[in-house]
């Protein structure tokens, strides 16, 4: 067949087209039971290291299950319904209205004391960045936080998922009195209970976090006052 | 003629300095700006485009007399963008953690311009086996340049190494020392003078690349 003819181009790229597509598809289905276990038990890890339990990807599971007692499901007046918290994709909730999303709570013990583990959601500079924020039985004292990005500079905007950023959250408090003020991520010199020192050079995610965690605890602003 | 013949073997090891994609060819130079703010990253970063490579090359080579010429780069790109999704894919299923260190760059590796380059100059024009040499050379050759530049971004600007901390403490301002981790280094302007010493560097031992 001449090769460089019109039939024979076109033969050509419909057989290597439906043969990669075939490829891919194989090669996708194969190994996604992989990769969602990858993303679960991520999840659980990162859940984990709100109330700082450093988990492993191979013992997350065991781990999750003896950590987190009680899970449940909130909806934006503080009401408490059915479901299952650990299934709720946060980031297909954060598309919905306010007040029809549902709102996962996780229950856990640390050392006998009870902490609520709620997640945020929200954007950075560059794409969503999340997080888990930990709170003490009162509701108001931060235990611990988690947060990461999908594409934040890095060096920069993706120091929040570091350690030297999220300790500082510890021992914060998220209500002044009865008045909700959440977090607040300044540059430089942060002071009193409600400040966290930001990132330089990653100003803009820094706000990013400040206001992720503001809206995310309004919405749990009724499910919070609960006492 | 034996696998690694003088010929095949400058195939492999040209690409690593001589006839290095970076320095001299001055290919790939948008990935090498974007992903060498840590070692790690670089690394993974440049064994991944080694791999791809290596296989499109490999795949390109053995059906170059087939290919229709008229759509040779479409033929081209369909095979690399579907060994970076491969890739990628992997990645994401036996190497969770460092997939989502780099995350987008992954994608990018098909706009990598030493991976056409290769099929365009190379692959089209000879038997597998050079092929596979050829493409590996040039990503390790790109994998190096990446490891050096990773290397001095990450010391010089967040005072670490594959995430160790090797700068002492001490050292601080913070803590009494007189030392600060320079903020520009992680800058992507950093990584175009560093690429800048780096040519020079190389030129000066290798006087005969100097252009006139």
């Amino acid at each position: 067949m001449d090769r460089q003819g019109n039939t024979y181009t076109l033969l050509y790229s419909i057989i290597l087209v439906v043969v990669v597509a075939a490829l891919l598809a194989v090669v996708s289905l194969s190994l996604q039971p992989l990769q969602n276990e990858n993303k679960q038990n991520e999840k659980r890890q990162n859940i984990l290291s709100a109330i700082h339990v450093t988990s492993s990807a191979e013992t997350a599971s065991k781990d999750f299950n003896q950590y987190i007692k009680e899970q449940y499901v909130v909806n934006s007046k503080g009401e408490q319904s059915e479901g299952d918290a650990f299934d709720i994709d946060v980031a297909g909730e954060y598309a919905k209205p306010a007040d029809q999303r549902q709102l996962p709570v996780f229950v856990a013990e640390v050392d006998g004391a009870k902490k609520y583990i709620l997640p945020v959601y929200g954007a950075g500079l560059w794409g969503p960045i999340w997080g888990y924020i930990a709170l003490n039985e009162d509701k108001n004292t931060v235990f611990g936080a988690f947060f990461d990005h999908s594409g934040e500079t890095p060096g920069l905007g993706a120091e929040i998922a570091t350690p030297h950023f999220t300790d500082q959250f510890q021992g914060k408090e998220i209500f002044d009195n009865t008045q909700l003020v959440g977090l607040l991520v300044v540059k430089g010199g942060a002071n009193g209970v409600h400040e966290v020192d930001g990132i330089s050079g990653g100003t803009l995610t820094s706000k990013g976090v400040e206001s992720m965690i503001k809206s995310y605890l309004s919405y749990y602003e009724p499910f919070l006052k609960q006492r | 003629m034996s696998l690694f013949s003088g010929k095949n073997l400058d195939y492999l090891l040209g690409p690593l300095s001589r006839n290095n994609p970076v320095l001299v060819q001055i290919l790939g130079i948008c990935s090498t700006l974007a992903v060498t703010v840590k070692l790690e990253n670089a690394l993974v970063m440049g064994l991944s485009v080694t791999a791809v490579t290596a296989f499109s090359n490999v795949i390109l080579s053995l059906l170059r007399n087939t290919i229709p010429n008229r759509i040779r780069i479409i033929v081209q790109l369909v095979v690399v963008a579907a060994l970076v999704i491969i890739v990628d894919q992997v990645l994401k299923a036996y190497a969770y953690e460092v997939s989502k260190q780099l995350s987008v760059y992954v994608g990018l590796i098909i706009t990598n311009c030493i991976i056409m380059g290769r099929i365009e100059a190379f692959a089209l024009a000879n038997k597998p086996w050079p092929s596979l040499l050829d493409g590996i050379g040039n990503g390790l050759g790109y994998t190096i340049i990446l490891a050096i530049m990773g290397f001095f971004r990450e010391l010089l600007g967040s005072g670490t190494l594959l995430g160790h901390s090797v700068i002492p403490q001490g050292w601080y301002a913070a803590n009494g020392g007189g030392y600060m981790n320079n903020g520009l280094m992680i800058m992507p302007a950093a990584s175009l003078i560093l690429v800048g010493l780096i040519i020079w560097a190389h030129r000066a031992k290798n006087k005969d690349l100097i252009e006139k």
